[in-house]
């Protein structure tokens, strides 16, 4: 076979792969203008073969290779993707959930979304993603170029050459198909569907050669197995730190390389495609290993020594003649090589165009905005922006993948460049389960632990790949920098013995997972992180037609701006038909008719998702924002907005309680006033009964004086008339005594006289004096002479004189039949209580409040032959005490409480 | 006579959903443990690489098989799931009625 044949075989696979991109691409077209979904194209049987983009060139020809040289551990490699599908209830669907909630573009559009759409850790993931894949892609330029080498032994051939010219197609074939529209959804039918079709191809390619090898060279899998045995090198044996580790390697790598992410997650029609996904997948991986080491086994034995073990699989059908078994192979080969390639470069294009090329291009114009130079709203096809910053990514990815293979000279092994590649986008990992499944992973966090991870994976593993000598200096890869040991790539920190790749892993995990922790803890989120994280942690609680409405914090405010910029905007991005069919949907849902809708911001939300979903979602925010300008309001604002509402609501709360207060207090005055009003009426009749009151003595004093004058009058009449106008003089001192003494206890003049008596003599004493009241009316006295031993220590003859004032009035009012009544004693702390209660009728409730007044008197008799003052007296007497006497009501009669302190305190004394 | 008594635990269904999707949670953490195991073998006690790849391709299918026996009540759940979501953003007419 020579190149002659090759070269038109492979044309011609690559000619039926666009036949097939376009012919599904056209399919898929024709579908959607009739409103139908592309039912096999979207089916979960080319989600799986589609899935198996992860078989690249390196598993069709490296696995061999990998297990002529280690044995079983190639196995590590398809193990860990097997338990991430089988277990896809954990992560898988929670990976894939969000991605559609957030029309996620890419790896780096996710985890910039989730940590507040920052550009910056989109900017880092993307950066890692391009110097981890490159490697990777020219891995397979790599490959393609030994399997035609393979073929041409005698051959000069220049494998540069071929190379550049097989990525030159790819890249033609990715900017036709990858590029062709700037679907809503990133999906790309044309190119799954071939990706496919490449699965099967190469899926049959291997079997094929497998069987051949087991039943053709071999006597059937039992003899198979012996001949295993008897290849067995003791390099076969099982590494167990090697053997977990990769197991572990390649669980993570299906989740984060991009064009996984790109398969699995972007290009996802269903979720429940994932249910098939989960067991067909692993089964199709178990597939493509079955015969891996039948082969490896096979070319060891019938291969010459020192024959290239990648190439096994092309080489051993070559070599024992059967041509079109070899070139079954050789298309298989190709065919993983150029799936890996295609859907890599629009992964990452995906990446550099939404995160680097575009965001760049925005703040350019911002600044020519702001200086004046172009309008920020000019009519420039946006569309045909982000559409040619993907195609030029592609062309620079695939060039720098070119050029790492030309540089490289290609002569590693290729599953060493594989893994390195696996370790490099193992860095996301922390970020992405923190995305997740942690809602205090922050910004500053992810960032810090993508920026350590990816240096550390640089220093210990990437730069040294190169070799000693190449990037870093044998000197530094021996000694360490500057002679330091400890920072010696391969045993970073002291760690020596291990397994490079194993020490980069383990150092760059390790790093990684601690910066980000310690920069979650410690940062503080700021809104828009806070929104997103609840989003991406709760995704299940939302629901997929959640749309969460507000959240993103499209302002009413900015609904303001006019819809024609947004529709402008759009159409540049998601194309005419696409925008107006949109617009012109959103439109109607609001009941309005025409293509413009009003800016609410649940359109505003609606709009940024659907652009979202191409250009991510940092790049749709950045560029609403635009549009809506100087109004826009960011979340931040209606936080301050939202803590300005609260304080306002606390203030009207403290005006509620102080107009409470002011209620209160105008009742309170309200009180005051009607007690004030009572207490003038009741001096003005006090004045007039007081001047009665001093008239009437003063009238019989004048009248009988007049008499005495006469000197008709007899002796006996003289001693009578004297003793009348004695008498009324008396009673006109006594009334002006009790004034006096009034006054004098009211301005707290009074002197009292402390000395030491037992209550039950006092009330004994006041009892006695009080009989001469009314001494016809017999009192039954109800007393416990027990409770009255309670020695005092007060003014005793102010104390009597309440004692007998109450008692006195009880013999004058108390209107009962038989009259009756009950002292009742109590101490309370230092405190004495005593309550006077007889059986008459007792107060009516409206003159309880004016008892203790001066002047006040409830009944008009003048038997009661005071002025009114006696119950005025005894309060301000009670208070110069210390104590108090009230009125207490509901007790069947007249009750009054006399309380006062046992022990006349100096300090109250002090107070006089 | 008594009337005959309610099950203590209603929607057997449910319940049994759940078991499945706990399944699903154990069995990558199963398949880890015993793809674990061949480390733990000792050479030279007949167990070649030949055994041990026999071993790791029957643990492979097991796993396919297990996963595919769980991934129809699974996607039922999954569909039933999505279902309730959409019920839970549109209510339905007749749901305010008593």
């Amino acid at each position: 076979m020579t190149l002659n044949i090759l070269v038109p075989a492979a044309l011609a696979y690559v000619i039926f792969l666009f036949t097939i991109a376009s012919l599904a691409e056209r399919r898929a077209e024709a579908l959607r203008a009739s409103g139908r979904q592309a039912r096999f194209l979207r089916s979960p049987l080319v989600y799986t073969l589609s899935l198996s983009v992860y078989c690249t060139a390196w598993t069709f020809y490296g696995a061999v290779g990998y297990a002529a040289r280690s044995g079983l551990e190639f196995m590590t490699i398809y193990l860990g993707p097997t338990l991430v599908f089988v277990g896809w209830w954990w992560l898988l669907r929670k990976l894939v959930r969000i991605g559609k909630a957030q029309r996620v573009t890419s790896i780096a559009d996710l985890i910039s979304s989730r940590y507040g759409k920052s550009n910056a850790v989109g900017v880092i993931v993307t950066v890692l993603a391009v110097i981890a894949t490159t490697p990777y892609i020219a891995l397979q330029l790599q490959s393609i170029a030994l399997s035609f080498g393979a073929f041409t032994a005698g051959e000069t051939l220049a494998p540069q050459q071929l190379a550049m010219w097989v990525a030159v197609g790819l890249a033609l074939f990715t900017i036709l198909f990858g590029t062709r529209n700037l679907d809503a959804n990133e999906q790309h039918h044309g190119v799954v569907t071939a990706i496919a079709v490449e699965a099967v191809v190469k899926l049959v390619a291997l079997l094929a050669v497998g069987i051949w090898v087991v039943w053709g060279l071999a006597e059937g899998p039992a003899d198979m197995l012996a001949q295993i045995a008897q290849a067995e090198r003791p390099e076969w044996a099982i590494d167990p730190a090697r053997w977990m580790g990769l197991t572990f390697l390649a669980g993570v790598a299906i989740l984060t390389l991009p064009r996984m992410f790109q398969v699995m997650v972007v290009e996802n029609a269903d979720e429940s495609h994932l249910a098939v996904a989960s067991w067909a997948f692993p089964l199709y991986l178990m597939a493509m290993s079955l015969f891996v080491l039948p082969i490896a086994a096979a070319g060891l034995t019938l291969l010459p020594e020192g024959a290239n073990p990648d190439l096994f699989v092309l080489t051993l059908p070559h070599a024992l003649g059967q041509n079109g078994l070899a070139m079954l192979a050789f298309l298989g080969g190709f065919s993983a090589a150029t799936s890996m390639v295609i859907i890599a470069a629009i992964a990452l294009a995906t990446m550099v165009s939404n995160h680097i090329v575009v965001p760049m291009w925005l703040a350019s114009r911002q600044r020519a905005a702001d200086r004046g130079l172009a309008p920020a709203r000019d009519a420039s096809d946006m569309r045909g922006l982000v559409l040619n910053a993907r195609r030029l990514s592609i062309g620079v990815i695939l060039g720098l993948g070119y050029l790492y293979f030309a540089i490289s000279g290609g002569s590693r092994a290729l599953a060493a460049i594989g893994l390195i590649s696996f370790a490099g986008m193992a860095q996301v990992l922390p970020a992405l389960i923190g995305a997740l499944y942690w809602r205090g992973a922050s910004r500053i966090g992810a960032a810090a632990g993508l920026a350590v991870g990816a240096l550390a994976w640089l220093y210990t593993l990437f730069l040294p790949s190169f070799g000693p000598g190449v990037i870093l200096g044998a000197e530094l890869m021996a000694e360490g920098p500057l002679g330091i040991g400890w920072l010696r790539p391969h045993a970073l920190f002291g760690v020596e013995g291990l397994d490079p790749l194993l020490h980069a892993l383990f150092w760059s995990l390790a790093l990684n997972a601690t910066a980000f922790i310690t920069g979650s803890l410690l940062s503080f989120p700021s809104p828009v992180e806070r929104v997103q994280s609840a989003q991406f942690v709760n995704v299940y609680d939302l629901g997929p037609g959640d749309e969460s409405p507000g959240a993103r914090g499209w302002s009413r405010e900015a609904a303001e701006n006019e819809a024609e910029d947004l529709l402008a905007m759009s159409q540049r991005i998601l194309g005419a038909a696409e925008a107006q069919s949109f617009f012109e949907a959103q439109t109607r849902a609001q009941g309005k008719a025409g293509f413009l809708p009003d800016p609410t911001p649940d359109f505003l939300d609606k709009l940024e998702r659907e652009l979202a979903g191409s250009v991510g979602a940092a790049t749709a925010h950045a560029m609403i924002a635009q549009i809506v300008g100087g109004r826009l309001v960011t979340v931040d604002d209606l936080m301050a907005v939202a803590s300005e509402t609260a304080q306002i609501m606390e203030h009207s709360a403290q005006l509620e309680a102080k107009s409470e207060e002011l209620a209160r207090t105008a009742r309170q005055l309200r009180e005051a006033n009607e007690l004030l009003q009572k207490l003038s009426v009741q001096k003005d009749s006090f004045l007039s009964q007081i001047s009665h009151e001093l008239r009437t003595p003063m009238t019989s004093i004048r009248a009988f004086s007049e008499i005495l004058m006469d000197d008709e009058v007899t002796g006996d009449e003289i001693i009578r008339y004297a003793r009348i106008i004695h008498d009324e003089s008396i009673r006109l001192t006594r009334l002006l005594d009790d004034l006096l003494d009034l006054s004098v206890l009211e301005n707290g003049q009074v002197n009292l006289d402390i000395q030491q008596a037992t209550l039950g003599d006092l009330i004994d004493r006041a009892l006695m004096a009080s009989n001469s009241v009314l001494p016809h009316r017999q009192f039954t006295l109800r007393r416990q002479s027990a409770d009255e031993e309670i020695a005092l220590s007060t003014d005793i003859g102010r104390l009597t004189q309440v004692f007998i004032n109450v008692i006195s009035n009880a013999r004058k009012y108390c209107d009962a039949a038989a009259p009756e009544l009950r002292i009742a004693v109590r101490q309370r702390g230092g405190k004495v209580v005593v309550d006077f209660i007889d059986n008459g009728s007792g107060i009516p409730k409206k003159s309880q409040m004016l008892i203790f007044e001066k002047f006040a008197r409830l009944t008009d008799t003048h038997q009661a032959g005071g002025a009114g003052l006696g119950l005025a007296i005894c309060r301000e007497i009670m208070h110069n005490l210390g104590g108090d006497i009230a009125y207490l009501p509901g007790q069947g009669g007249a009750a009054f409480r006399v309380s006062f302190p046992a022990r006349l305190e100096a300090r109250a004394r002090a107070a006089e | 006579m008594k009337p005959p008594r309610a099950p203590l635990f209603l929607q057997r269904e449910t319940y049994r959903r759940r078991r499945i999707m706990d399944a699903a949670r154990i069995l990558p953490v199963v398949g880890f443990v015993l793809i674990l195991l061949p480390v733990l073998w000792t050479r030279g006690r007949g167990v070649s690489t030949a055994a041990e790849a026999v071993y790791l391709f029957l643990l492979w299918l097991v796993l396919v098989l297990a996963a595919a026996a769980l991934s129809r009540p699974l996607r039922a759940a999954l569909r039933r799931d999505a279902e309730a979501a959409e019920r839970r953003t549109s209510p339905a007419p007749d749901e305010g009625a008593p």
